[in-house]
């Protein structure tokens, strides 16, 4: 922090962004959290709505056609529909176990190896340049030789999510650890840290934010290949909807799995967030700049 | 007491930082280091706190050799360096770890006082001003009573008024327990009010170039002050001015 920065918060009394637990005014800073929250809502939803509502009055007046691009009623019905007879939520428990099992594996491999290659210089002078070459390869090209290898039933589709997970995952966490700020890793060794502690107490708090950003991004990748692998052949899966939408000429249910798709999308990336919020709370990060 | 013997230093690019420097202060002693920049100081202070090993030479604390980091050994850097996923006592009980939790929140809260910032215990560092944070890395300095304190230009970043309000409170928790300390500053006022000695070292390679006593030291003697860093100022334009030349003042 400069000189100058430092001189103008002391004269403020220092109470910039960032107070600790338990202020005074909660309730009223609590409402106004609210509020601000509903207002974004409101503000995120408003394109697609004024989108959706448009189509679906081109299409009441006649002044388009809704054979290829179904208005939002029908899809929304169709949606429904096949929520009602229960096949969406076998559709929906079969995406999400693959995307699950995939990202597991995957985002459990990168964060593994990427933990290895940041910190052991040999397992990085080893690893890295092979994860680097392979990483190269657009992970699709490997689904003749999973198909090959692993026949054409779950084990392939979960690999090639793994695969497309692992990459991002690896490239973030052994971005991440290699640029712990040397400085902190000093105060560790003033302090006698052992080489556990000083992973347990720096490396891991300082890793955190890349690590989670690489997983958010992993994860998006997964669903990304889990319709890649869906694509290619499977009985069950919003994946497969598409197919079928396609082969039987259902526009509606293609964009039913479309929508699907997003609102799953957006639930696991908020979970995701939401979940590893309290973890990230001491961060300075500039919020609402712009 | 803290002896450093012939302490030599060359790096791997062959910069010979440091050169046959000897220093040896006694128990609860402020022995200020000044000097133009390059010429050692700051690797005299990594040497002894043990981050990096040296060429040659050694360094005893009281009778026991030291190679690494030390227990007795206290080390405030020039950035405040806490850590943001700590909240400020954690960041001062930091190196407590291996202490009773009881001990801990005595410490901390006794060293938290004693900068005058316990009421920002619960906060993060990020909500807290450049001064503030370096009063917090002191007391993380302090919280295990070192019996040796190493200081690496800690104020030089803050503007003034905040840099006198820091040697007051380095000052006040100096005298509850007197640690020795070695304090590295290109401040020459700062280093005749702190000090009880002044050691003015040279560049290329970096060895000392004088050291100073100082009659009445802390006296708040604002002429006697100015003495001195007058005194500091022109010994330590010599040392930067070739030809070379030794110079033994007292003051």
């Amino acid at each position: 922090m400069s000189a100058g920065t430092a001189f103008q918060l002391l004269a403020s009394g220092a109470d910039g962004d960032g107070a600790a637990p338990a202020t005074a005014g909660l309730s009223s800073s609590w409402r106004r959290d609210a509020w601000r929250t509903g207002g974004r809502l409101v503000l995120g939803i408003l394109i697609p709505l004024v989108l959706a509502l448009g189509w679906e009055l081109a299409i009441r007046s006649g002044l388009a056609q809704g054979r290829l691009l179904p208005p939002p009623s029908r899809v929304l019905g169709t949606l429904l529909a096949l929520a009602q007879s229960g096949d969406l939520r076998l559709h929906v428990q079969a995406t999400l176990l693959r995307v699950a099992l995939g990202f597991l594996a995957g985002a459990g491999a990168g964060i593994l190896v990427g933990a290895l290659t940041g910190t052991l210089p040999l397992a990085r002078h080893l690893l890295d340049p092979s994860l680097q070459a392979l990483r190269a390869v657009p992970s699709l090209a490997w689904v003749p030789l999973f198909i090959l290898w692993l026949g054409i039933l779950e084990t392939p589709k979960v690999v090639l999510i793994a695969v497309g997970v692992f990459f991002p995952v690896y490239v973030g966490v052994s971005g991440a650890i290699a640029s712990v700020d040397r400085k902190l890793v000093e105060v560790g060794r003033i302090f006698r840290l052992s080489r556990l502690a000083l992973a347990r107490r720096i490396l891991l708090p300082a890793v955190l934010p890349g690590t989670l950003v690489a997983l958010r991004t992993g994860l998006g990748l997964g669903f990304l290949f889990v319709v890649a692998a869906e694509l290619m052949g499977a009985s069950e899966g919003l994946g497969y909807l598409l197919v079928d939408g396609q082969q039987f000429g259902k526009p509606d249910q293609i964009l039913a799995a479309i929508l699907a798709f997003a609102g799953l999308g957006k639930l696991a990336d908020g979970l995701l967030v939401l979940a590893t919020r309290p973890l990230l709370r001491w961060q300075d990060v500039s919020r609402g700049v712009l | 007491m803290l002896t450093i013997q012939d302490l030599s230093k060359t790096y791997a690019d062959g910069t010979q930082a440091l050169s046959g420097l000897t220093l040896s202060l006694a128990p609860g002693e402020i022995v200020a280091v000044v000097g133009g920049s390059g010429c050692g100081k700051t690797t005299l202070l990594r040497l002894v706190a043990g981050l990096d090993a040296a060429t040659a030479g050694l360094i005893r604390l009281d009778g026991a050799t030291l190679d690494g980091p030390h227990p007795g050994l206290g080390l405030v850097f020039q950035e405040p360096r806490l850590l943001p996923w700590l909240s400020i006592a954690e960041n001062v009980g930091f190196g407590l770890a291996d202490r009773p939790a009881a001990e801990r929140r005595t410490r901390v809260a006794r060293a938290l006082a004693r900068v005058g910032l316990a009421d920002h215990a619960g906060r993060w560092p990020r909500a807290l001003s450049g001064g503030q944070q370096q009063r917090v890395s002191i007391a993380r300095a302090f919280v295990a009573d070192p019996r040796v304190l190493l200081l690496d230009e800690p104020f030089s970043a803050l503007d003034a008024v905040t840099r006198e309000d820091l040697h007051r409170h380095l000052l006040a928790l100096w005298a509850e327990t007197r640690p020795t300390i070695l304090l590295v500053t290109h401040d020459v006022a700062e280093a005749a009010a702190m000090a009880d000695r002044v050691v003015v070292m040279r560049p290329h390679p970096g060895r000392i170039h004088a050291t100073i006593a100082i009659d009445a030291p802390r006296s708040g003697d604002a002429a006697a002050h100015l003495r001195t860093s007058q005194v500091l100022r022109t010994l330590l334009d010599a040392s930067l001015a070739p030809p070379p030349r030794r110079a033994a003042l007292a003051v």
